[in-house]
């Protein structure tokens, strides 16, 4: 018979205005198995869960229920009180009668919330008496961090965990780490060039002694679960020995074939063999097989002629290479979504019709136009330029309904580069609201409009239309409710923001969630805003949506943070509340696999005396397993049960009620 | 509405901004002056539009509208803006420019006789002051 504790808890008068606390201890104690009942003011309190130990050592308990607030407030607390007492923290049971009782039931005679907490009561002290201790999981670290993507978040994160004394690897999938802030002219609101800012930590990213980085690289395959993950990396072929080459650039000059060059938004041309921009981490040069006439063709070879390491090979062929990693920090980052979906705005058929990334890189010392604002079409000084915001976000129908959030910022920034740069300018901003919310954000805006002239115009553009040589914009001025019509000598869209194409592969080889826009879900959005519902993987930057570079850097600082947290011991102990298989009965129908949204369900070989395998039955991985029972529900041959919440223990509760 | 540079930044507009005192680019627009001013419903466009229309170089419709007469200069705009503009000292200065011009906003010789009789004298004088170059 076991010898189970009943603690009602009044919490003040937060259960016990509705609850006859002390009918429901009184009423408990007639149940076999019971042997202590008691009901108390503040059970959470420190003289709560003292009386709850002498109480457990005294009666000598096999087993307590504390009948109170939901098990998320205290079963922690109580299942540690359990624990100091010498009991199996698992053998702690919470009912709630609280939340799901007290709170919801207004009945001031007690009635209808003392039958129920009773009811709620029994039905623990059946599923009690059927608990089987559990003992937490331990299991081992690999300290080493894999980060995905090398843009300003992934840097951070990189640089911080190497910081931290553990090992990083750290992915990019362009020919050199950056990512988009690489691209930008100036930060707002303070106005610092991007490049001196980010330079500097590319190049300790590349310098430091933990950080391995890989470029033109991708993330192939992810096998394991959190602290011992298997990753699969394939190297593309570079066509260039990365341990010969020494960045001298001489293949780069010698080339004599062009492409567009993706870092500058096609305003530009590039070398076949390139580095992206000058300050390129890794300065190792790619080439673009499906442009360069050797690899297709095998015609030219310039390249390789000039080479003087002989670092060119134009064999190579892609690598794959594999890693052992505990934790995982994706950072892959945002693109600008097509602006081709907008006909309305001219975009590709009126060529001063850009995007914001591509007037960064007008607006850069370092792009085609050598910081000079001149515009594509004739590379004029454009006297009057346009920008419009919002185009495809908070658009439901042709866009996407959510705000990019750094448009208004970066929008007030490019109308003051213009200015600062053409002093007779006239910058035009169509917008619907300005969204300047942050540190200093709004004055910087107020700054564009007092200060530098900008004249904004709260309305939509309908239509861009070019007119005898002009390109005219028209829209609205909702301020003075009228039609506006501006002569535009160039026009600057700041398009919506987008998860990069493929995040939603990418994550499901992850195992990670991702809304209807392929950005990456929190575990939680406001309280672990890092985490992803797959234990290890963690998050940083605009792979989770919008969010500026601050933000970005403060998320891939986080992400760090919790990676080494992880680290700190050689071994992680888990909740045991996983699920196991009854192996005799599992038929290998693998509905459990199907519907296991961790990936924790596994196949395991069944040998028989010889060592051979004669059968295959899944099998739960203690280390992914997040408890949630959804294999529970979907096997079949009922061969799946899980621990604390067995088929037994939930039918025992049910008979009870 | 065609805008450009030119009209943004007119003689006229220049010379508002001179008068007044006051920078149109300050206003954002709240509407808490017109939300205040007591004459407002009357006006054709109340004292934020005015400052919108002045922002955007509209002459000919902040010049014909009615708005400049109406106010009484009680300052409830100013001591309402949370930017510290005046919108009573810009309708002022475009009374002031309209009278430097010659153009009377009242022709003193038609007013009624009885009108002038029982008029008291301050309101008389006040008037010619307001709408008499």
């Amino acid at each position: 018979m076991s010898r189970i504790g009943v603690f009602v808890c009044q919490c003040g008068n937060n259960i016990a205005s509705t609850v006859n606390t002390k009918k429901v201890a009184d009423e408990m104690a007639k149940i076999p198995g019971v042997v202590y009942t008691g009901d108390y003011k503040f059970m959470c309190s420190s003289p709560g869960q003292e009386m709850l130990k002498e109480v457990v050592k005294e009666h000598k308990l096999d087993g307590v229920i504390v009948s109170a607030c939901s098990p998320h407030m205290h079963e922690k607390t109580f299942r540690k009180a359990c624990e100091s007492a010498g009991l199996n923290p698992f053998r702690c049971e919470i009912t709630n009668i609280r939340e799901q009782c007290s709170w919801v039931h207004h009945d001031k005679t007690k009635e209808v919330g003392t039958i129920k907490s009773i009811d709620l009561t029994r039905m623990t002290i059946e599923r009690l008496k059927r608990n089987r201790p559990l003992e937490k999981i331990n299991i081992p670290i690999k300290k080493k961090a894999l980060v995905i993507g090398g843009g300003i978040a992934g840097i951070q994160a990189a640089l911080d965990i190497a910081e931290g004394g553990r090992e990083v690897v750290l992915v990019e999938k362009e020919p050199s780490i950056g990512g988009n802030m690489a691209r930008l002219s100036e930060t707002f609101p303070t106005m610092d060039c991007s490049q001196c800012i980010l330079t500097p930590k590319m190049v300790e990213a590349e310098l430091h002694e933990n950080i391995t980085i890989h470029t033109w690289s991708e993330i192939e395959r992810v096998d394991g679960y959190i602290g011992n993950f298997t990753v699969q990396i394939r190297k593309k072929a570079k066509y260039v020995n990365e341990d010969l080459c020494t960045g001298c650039g001489e293949c780069i000059e010698k080339c004599p074939f062009k492409a567009d060059s993706e870092f500058e938004m096609a305003l530009n041309k590039r070398k076949v063999i390139y580095t992206p921009f000058p300050q390129s981490v890794p300065n190792i040069p790619v080439i673009d097989a499906s442009n360069c006439p050797k690899i297709q063709k095998d015609k030219c070879g310039a390249c390789a002629i000039v080479c003087g390491p002989k670092a060119i090979d134009f064999k190579q062929e892609d690598r794959i290479i594999t890693e052992e990693i505990g934790a995982i920090v994706v950072a892959t980052g945002y693109e600008l979504m097509p602006n081709t979906r907008f006909g309305e705005y001219g975009y590709g058929r009126i060529k001063d019709v850009i995007s914001g990334l591509q007037f960064e890189r007008l607006a850069s010392s370092s792009g085609p136009t050598g910081g000079e604002i001149r515009r594509p079409s004739d590379g004029e000084i454009p006297e009057s330029v346009v920008f419009i915001q919002c185009v495809g976000s908070r658009d439901e129908k042709k866009g996407v309904a959510y705000c990019s959030k750094i448009c208004c910022m970066y929008s007030a920034k490019h109308t003051m580069l213009y200015r600062h740069k053409v002093h007779d300018g006239q910058a035009y901003v169509f917008y619907m609201d300005i969204r300047s919310g942050g540190k200093r954000y709004d004055e910087f805006v107020r700054r564009a409009i007092e200060h530098d002239g900008a004249m904004y115009l709260r309305g939509r553009v309908s239509r861009v239309y070019e007119r005898g040589g002009k390109t005219i914009v028209q829209g609205a001025d909702t301020l003075s409710g009228t039609q506006v019509e501006i002569e535009a000598d160039m026009v600057v869209l700041a398009t919506a923001i987008v998860a990069r194409s493929g995040a939603d592969q990418l994550a499901q080889r992850l195992g990670i969630g991702y809304d209807k826009y392929s950005f990456y879900n929190e575990y939680h959005p406001k309280l672990r805003p890092v985490e992803t519902v797959t234990a290890g993987i963690f998050l940083a930057g605009t792979c989770v949506g919008p969010m500026d570079i601050p933000e970005s850097v403060s998320m891939g600082s986080a992400a760090a943070a919790k990676v080494l947290s992880l680290f700190s011991a050689d071994e992680m102990a888990r909740e045991p509340i996983t699920a196991f298989v009854n192996e005799p009965i599992c038929n290998a129908c693998w509905d459990c696999l199907n519907a296991c949204p961790y990936s924790a369900i596994e196949s395991k070989g069944v040998k028989d005396r010889k060592g051979n395998i004669v059968r295959w039955i899944a099998n739960v991985n203690d280390g992914v397993c997040q408890g949630c029972g959804v294999c529970v529900a979907a096997c079949r041959s009922k061969c799946i049960d899980l621990k604390g919440y067995t088929d037994e223990q939930v039918y025992a509760a049910i008979n009870a009620f | 509405m065609k805008i450009d540079r030119e009209k943004l930044h007119s003689p006229f507009v220049e010379q508002v901004e001179r008068v007044s005192g006051e920078v149109f680019a300050n206003c954002y627009q709240c509407g808490n002056c017109t939300g205040g001013c007591p004459v407002s419903f009357a006006m054709d466009y109340g004292p934020s539009q005015i400052i919108r229309l002045l922002q955007l170089g509209q002459e000919q419709l902040v010049a014909t509208a009615n708005s400049m007469w109406l106010c009484v200069g009680c300052l409830q705009c100013y001591s309402r803006c949370p930017k510290g503009v005046s919108a009573a000292s810009i309708l002022e200065a475009l009374r002031q420019m309209t009278l430097r011009k010659g153009e009377d906003h009242e022709d003193v010789g038609g007013l009624p006789f009885p009108f002038l009789k029982d008029a008291p004298q301050q309101a008389i004088i006040s008037g010619f002051r307001k709408f008499v170059s």
